[in-house]
Formats: structure tokens, sequence, C-alpha cells
């Protein structure tokens, strides 16, 4: 077998065949055994420094990287940025030029401005993995979107796959458009007309306003939380009405598919976008999408770490 | 080797492991990935006959314990199922060719997560020499003396859909 994975960075689904994907997840399976096993360590990146370079908040990705590093044996460095030199004035290449110029062998990065991990990844050595850039990707949640998806499902060609919630402020969305259809999913996007613009059909996704026809067909629904933080505030008239208009409450739920998915990349809001009925029920897979997050991310930092050039096969 | 020498060869090796390990009721039978695979499971079914019981067998996949990821693209990673609690346990592992001895440490390493084994005893179809580390195995289908520049290449039916032993150059 070949591998199919050749990159240094994972910057992107956008750019990502097919073939890679199911590379990275299945790469995924392998990795969430040794979550299973008495000592859920693996040699693999032993003497490998990874630096968490996280510019914008995030709690879970970033403990997940941490932990998907340590369990491959890596050393980590986490760098918030309230606690680095960026707030003395240093521009981001200068710190990451510094990381690098300590040996860091991968830097994860976050950060609120589209684009900073792909501007990093031109100058550095060091492999860039983006872990959420703005509005535009976050890849590594896509990943283990379709690892969940795939797991419950076996397949992700054909699926109908809601999205809801949040689409213009989100990069989950974007990222999560670009790998399901490419995997063959038929993706429709839901929510106000505000933050649901039709603009995302150019996607090849059925963009709906209704949520009776939004979850009707659906196989799996992801929701997504409303960003205040990356909204300004005219986008609908309050959360009372956004809940009451667009949440998932148990009459919603009562109306989708017997075997519908319920996901949630969190944090959620429980009576905001989803019910607290809901989101504790049996078809919710959300705790579990946390739990292959760390396989995905273990996959990835894998992955991006091999050489570049093959030698021998033994 | 032809179909009919490695069947022999498994038939001596699952005596001769019979014949080491008379009393044990913990024998299990864990192959690498991929031809130790089904050469584990061959083993453990003749073992089954000698010994009257079943012996159990598991499955490994090194990738991840490798040394060499640094020099090469990563390895496609599969899972390791070992569908028993290996602690306490006599452990046959088996692998198709012995060669550098670096499989066999990362396997050595990978079970040694999974719990602590009583013994771990090699079992391997062919060895071709060139030992890297301080590895030798305990049961040995066949000993071929090989050039480095060779290859020994080892084809079963359950994955090859042929059982023979050939070497390349």
């Amino acid at each position: 077998m070949k591998p199919n994975w050749q990159h240094k960075d994972l910057l992107g689904i956008q750019d990502l065949t097919a073939d890679e994907i199911v590379c990275l997840l299945d790469a995924a399976q392998a990795f969430k055994q040794v979550g299973e096993r008495a000592v859920k360590k693996v040699p693999s990146l032993r003497g490998k420094t990874i630096v968490n370079l996280f510019i914008e908040p995030s709690t879970r990705t970033r403990t997940s990287f941490e932990l998907a590093a340590k369990r491959l044996s890596a050393d980590v460095i986490n760098i918030t940025a309230t606690a680095s030199s960026l707030v003395k004035g240093e521009t981001l290449k200068d710190t990451a030029l510094n990381l690098q110029a300590l040996h860091a062998d991968m830097i994860v990065i976050r950060h609120s401005a589209a684009g900073a991990p792909h501007f990093l990844a031109r100058f550095l050595k060091a492999s860039v993995i983006n872990a959420g850039d703005g509005a535009h990707e976050h890849p590594t949640q896509a990943l283990l979107d379709a690892f969940t998806i795939r797991e419950k499902k076996g397949r992700i060609a054909g699926l109908n796959v809601t999205i809801l919630g949040d689409i213009l402020y989100s990069r989950v969305a974007r990222s999560n458009i670009w790998l399901l259809t490419k995997l063959g999913a038929h993706v429709t996007l839901a929510g106000p007309s505000t933050l649901v613009p039709r603009v995302f059909e150019q996607f090849g996704c059925r963009v709906t306003h209704d949520m009776e026809e939004a979850i009707r067909d659906a196989d799996v629904i992801n929701l997504l939380r409303i960003q205040h933080e990356r909204q300004r505030k005219t986008m609908f008239p309050s959360i009372g009405e956004y809940a009451a208009m667009y949440g998932l409450n148990r009459d919603r739920f009562s109306r989708t598919k017997p075997d519908a998915l319920i996901m949630h990349p969190g944090p959620i809001n429980r009576g905001v976008e989803i019910d607290s009925d809901v989101a504790d029920c049996g078809r919710s897979v959300i705790l579990e999408q946390v739990t292959n997050g760390l396989a995905v991310r273990m996959a990835v930092l894998f992955l991006c770490s091999g050489g570049k050039h093959e030698l021998t096969a033994d | 080797m032809d179909a009919a020498a490695i069947g022999r060869a498994i038939t001596r090796m699952a005596h001769e492991i019979a014949e080491r390990n008379p009393d044990e009721i913990g024998l299990a039978v864990i192959g690498i990935h991929t031809h130790g695979v089904p050469l584990a499971q061959r083993l453990a079914g003749t073992l089954a006959g000698i010994l009257k019981r079943d012996v159990p067998t598991g499955e490994l996949d090194i990738a991840m314990h490798r040394d060499d990821i640094a020099l090469r693209l990563a390895p496609v990673v599969g899972p390791s199922h070992i569908p028993f609690d290996v602690t306490g346990r006599i452990i046959v592992l088996v692998d198709d060719v012995l060669f550098t001895g670096r499989s066999i440490r990362a396997a050595l390493d990978e079970i040694t997560d999974f719990g602590r084994p009583k013994q771990i005893q090699l079992a391997v179809l062919v060895d071709r020499g060139h030992r890297e580390l301080p590895i030798r195995p305990d049961f040995v289908g066949k000993n071929v003396p090989t050039a480095l520049t060779e290859r020994v290449a080892v084809r079963l039916t359950e994955v090859d859909g042929k059982d023979e032993v050939v070497m390349e150059r």
C-alpha cells in the first residue's frame, strides 16, 4: 500500500482530494484504538516539539491537540495571545520564526485572521496545522465530524447532511461543506436568511430558511453555535427568537428521521440552538465527536510529520 | 517455497510451539500486519488441533511504533486488534520474514503497551539474516541466506491469492 499523504501542512479541506481525506480518516481509525489500550501512548513522534500557538481563545481544540501530541510522545508548548510577545508588538511572522529557531517541528495555529496558517506555511520549514483561522477553515473539526458520521452510518456518500445555524460566520461550516461534498454527501444549509445567505449555493449545497424542509430528510443534523463573538448584533432580533424559530427542540426533533444523528462541534448553548433533552438523547453523538477529535488530531500530527523522501520498503 | 512447503513449515512450527509450551493454558498467537496475520491464524488453527483447545489470535499494526518516520513518508497505519488480555500469557509473535529485527523491536514495544505478558516467543516463516538488533527467533520455518540487495517476497492466499516464497532482486 502506498501512503496517500504527502503534505507537511494541513491548512484546510478545500485543497485536499477525496483520497487524501479518506487516508486521514483511515489513519484516525487506527489511532482511535490506541485510546483503548492499557498504555494510551505510542512513541511515533518521540523527540518532536509541537507548539500550540493559539492567538484566539480555545479550550477544547487546544486541549485536544495537546493531548493528541502527548499521546504521540511529542513535547508540547502552549502559547496564548495574552501570554506571548504579540502583546509587546511582535509580528506573527517573528513569533513563528522564533519558535522555529527553538527547533519546533510543528506549529498548530489558531488565529482570528483567515489565511494566517497559510501565511506561516509559506516561509516556515516546520509543519503548520490550521486549528481554525477566522471564519475560513477548521479542518480538524470537519475531519472529526466526517469520522463520526462514517463510524455511525458506515458511509458518507449519498447521505443528507443538514448544517443548521450560523453558517455565515462559521469556519466549521465551510470546512464541513468542502469535505462532505468532496465525499459525495448532499449538504443542506439552514437558518435565518441573514446568517445563511443564498450565495452559499455556489458551494454546491442546498440553502433553505424553512426548518421543516431542513430536518425532514436529514440523516445527519449538525448544529452550530451562534458566534456571538464574531457577529454584529443585527443578524436576528434576539436569542429567544432564534431559539423559537431555529432551535432543535423536542417538537422538531420528533419530526426528524428516526435514525438521524445529532451533532454539534461544541460548546453547546442549551436552550438556544439545542434543547437539553435532545443534546442528551441516544442519537446525540456530541461527546463521541470529542473522543474522535483526539484520534483525528493524532492522525493529522502523525501524517504531517512524515519525512519527504521514501527510502526502502523495510 | 511452494504452498506444500509453506504448509509443512507451519505444521512443524506448530508442533515445536506445542512441545515448548505443553501445559500453557494462556498460550496466544499474535501476527504482525500484513503477512504475519494470516500466518498467525494458520499457526493457531494447527496448534488448536494439537492441543485440543482454542488458541486466541490477535493482530498487530506496528506503523505507529516504527523508528523511521522522519526518514520517509508517513506510513499507512491500521488498527491493532488484540481481543484478549495479554497480561500473564505466553505470546507467540508471528511475522513472515525476519530481517533487520526492527519490526520485531517495534512489535515488542507495542505488545507491552497492551499489558505484561509472561513471555514472548518469536515465530517467523523465513529468517533471511542481516540483523541490526540483538533479536533471534524461537521458531523458524526456513533459514534463507541472502544478500542485502535481495528481497524475499512472501505471498499468502489470504492476501495475495496464492502461497509462495520467492527471492527477488
